[in-house]
């Protein structure tokens, strides 16, 4: 090793002293946008041909619907959502107090459909859940991710983070075998990329819907033939909380669009 | 035992091998070149077809097989006496070899179109132009389409 | 279904102008099958067309070959101020409108 690359590494350590050996500095963090091709890139940009942009807008109408047996909608309760929803989505999963764990947005709008709507919940993954989540994450467009700063989440980012670093499934690979040791390489044709969640939902080009972080966690634990935990289970709200905390400081670009 | 590089990428292929088997099973018969052939002879009969005046734009290597951007533009004046009526695209090797048929007029000003289409393989895609004049005008591109890893199976 | 119009809000008279349409639909192939054998039915969008000030400007037959949330992009010139309409038409039934207003100076 040279010496100034002793230097450097010296000077990393004492910058990012919480940084625990294969994960990746904070200045070295990349969305998923940079390992795409142009084609992809263009489609996102331009919000007249981004096809999550459909979803945008029928959560828009979502927002303003009256619902439940309380004829509440969204709006009546907070308003305008470009300057209500504005970071919210940036700061989520968020610990809530009542439950003394952290719910993900999808579950937000679900406890606001029970205790403010005295709606059904709506079930994960459906057409109005993710129009609706990908509406107000939609508004935190260009905002710094800061899940998981709050102190009482801490406990729920390391869960998240030793799932992250668990070995699973038949082909025994844990996340960060892939998305911390091997980015930027490739499986088969595709980019192995960071694994940043930085637009969702989002718009996956072989879905070819709008699809939530959770689907793409549990397509990726098929992948390494793993049992996938459940929808909205403490364990991928865990890796979510992570996986946001692990992104802090890139922006939110929702609705992104992936291969 | 910690992993090597090396078992990390053969289990890497592992994935991808099993990941894209299921969805390989999945797809039906493909079009075959005569289909192709066909399917342009259903729309411009017995006419000759010439090639030049047309332009596809299409990446020769694509993420996703599933949504393919394509731009077809025609070298045309667009004016009342000469113009493209339509405009036609097939593929050679999904199940089925038609696209789409796009219809202009002379008031297009500009004939150039763009969508986004499946390419369920590695294929050629042809785009055919009728001009105002009935002759017909082709182009053909190659576009390798890349499997991606991990892909969810179908339920 | 929601769909997202592209129409510029004016133009110059006699400016070729561009038209991007975006629609939400599934684009079901018809060749596809679920895990227990069973063919998926097809239903996609089969036609497109767009009417400038009643008249039509651009029809596109679609197939299943077409991409999920059909994306459209076409040009025209721009001649007098009015409206746009667009039909989606397809299988069960399917029919779906847009509209989108011009003004030419």
């Amino acid at each position: 090793m040279s010496v100034w690359r002793a230097i450097a590494a010296a000077a990393l350590f004492a910058a990012a002293p919480a940084l625990l050996a294969g994960e990746i500095p904070p200045d070295a963090r990349r969305s998923g946008y940079s390992f795409m091709g142009p084609d992809t890139r263009a489609m996102q940009d331009d919000d007249t041909s981004n096809p999550g942009m459909l979803f945008v807008l029928e959560g828009e109408a979502l927002w303003a619907k009256k619902t439940g047996s309380a004829e509440k909608a969204c709006a009546d309760c907070h308003g305008d959502a470009r300057s209500s929803m504005k970071g919210v989505a940036a700061r989520y999963p968020a610990f809530d107090k009542a439950l003394g764990r952290p719910i993900t947005l999808d579950q937000r709008i679900n406890l606001c459909r029970a205790n403010h709507q005295q709606a059904a919940p709506l079930p994960y993954e459906g057409r109005d859940l993710l129009a609706l989540s990908a509406f107000v994450a939609h508004q935190s467009r260009g905002v710094a991710i800061t899940a998981g700063d709050d102190p009482q989440a801490k406990p729920f980012v390391e869960q998240g983070r030793e799932l992250f670093m668990q070995r699973e499934g038949q082909l025994n690979l844990a996340c960060t075998n892939c998305h911390d040791d091997n980015f930027d390489k490739r499986l088969a044709g595709a980019p192995i990329t960071q694994g940043q969640p930085t637009g969702y939902p989002l718009y996956r080009l072989e879905w070819q819907t709008l699809g939530s972080l959770e689907r793409r966690l549990r397509s990726c634990m098929s992948g390494v033939r793993a049992q996938a935990y459940d929808y909205g289970s403490p364990e991928l709200v865990a890796l979510e909380l992570y996986l946001m905390s692990r992104a802090r400081g890139l922006s939110m670009e929702t609705p992104a669009v992936r291969p | 035992m910690p992993t090597t590089r090396r078992q990390f990428l053969s289990l890497a292929g592992g994935i991808t091998t099993a990941g894209v088997m299921p969805v390989v099973t999945l797809r039906p018969i493909e079009a075959t070149p005569a289909m192709l052939n066909t399917a342009i002879r259903n729309v411009v009969g017995e006419a000759p077809i010439r090639t030049g005046k047309v332009k596809l734009d299409i990446p020769p290597l694509v993420e996703n097989g599933n949504t393919v951007p394509m731009t077809v533009s025609v070298a045309s004046p667009m004016t009342a006496t000469d113009y493209v009526k339509s405009i036609h695209v097939f593929n050679e090797k999904n199940p089925q070899p038609n696209i789409g048929n796009f219809y202009l007029t002379p008031s297009s000003g500009r004939a150039q179109v763009a969508t986004r289409i499946r390419l369920a393989d590695t294929q050629k895609v042809v785009a055919i132009a009728r001009l105002s004049d009935d002759t017909f005008w082709q182009i053909a591109a190659d576009v390798v389409v890349t499997l991606a890893a991990c892909t969810e199976e179908m339920n | 279904m929601p769909a997202l119009i592209n129409v510029p809000p004016k133009a110059r008279r006699g400016e070729v102008i561009e038209i991007r349409t975006l629609t939400s639909h599934i684009m079901e192939t018809g060749f596809r099958h679920t895990a227990d054998g069973k063919l998926v039915p097809r239903d996609i969008i089969t036609s497109f067309s767009c009417r400038y000030n009643g008249a039509e400007i651009f029809r596109a037959d679609l197939f299943p070959a077409i991409a999920a949330n059909p994306y459209l992009s076409f040009f025209t010139v721009a001649r007098e101020s009015g409206k746009f309409e667009f039909e989606w038409i397809g299988d069960n039934g399917y029919s779906s409108t847009a509209s989108a207003s011009i003004i030419v100076e």
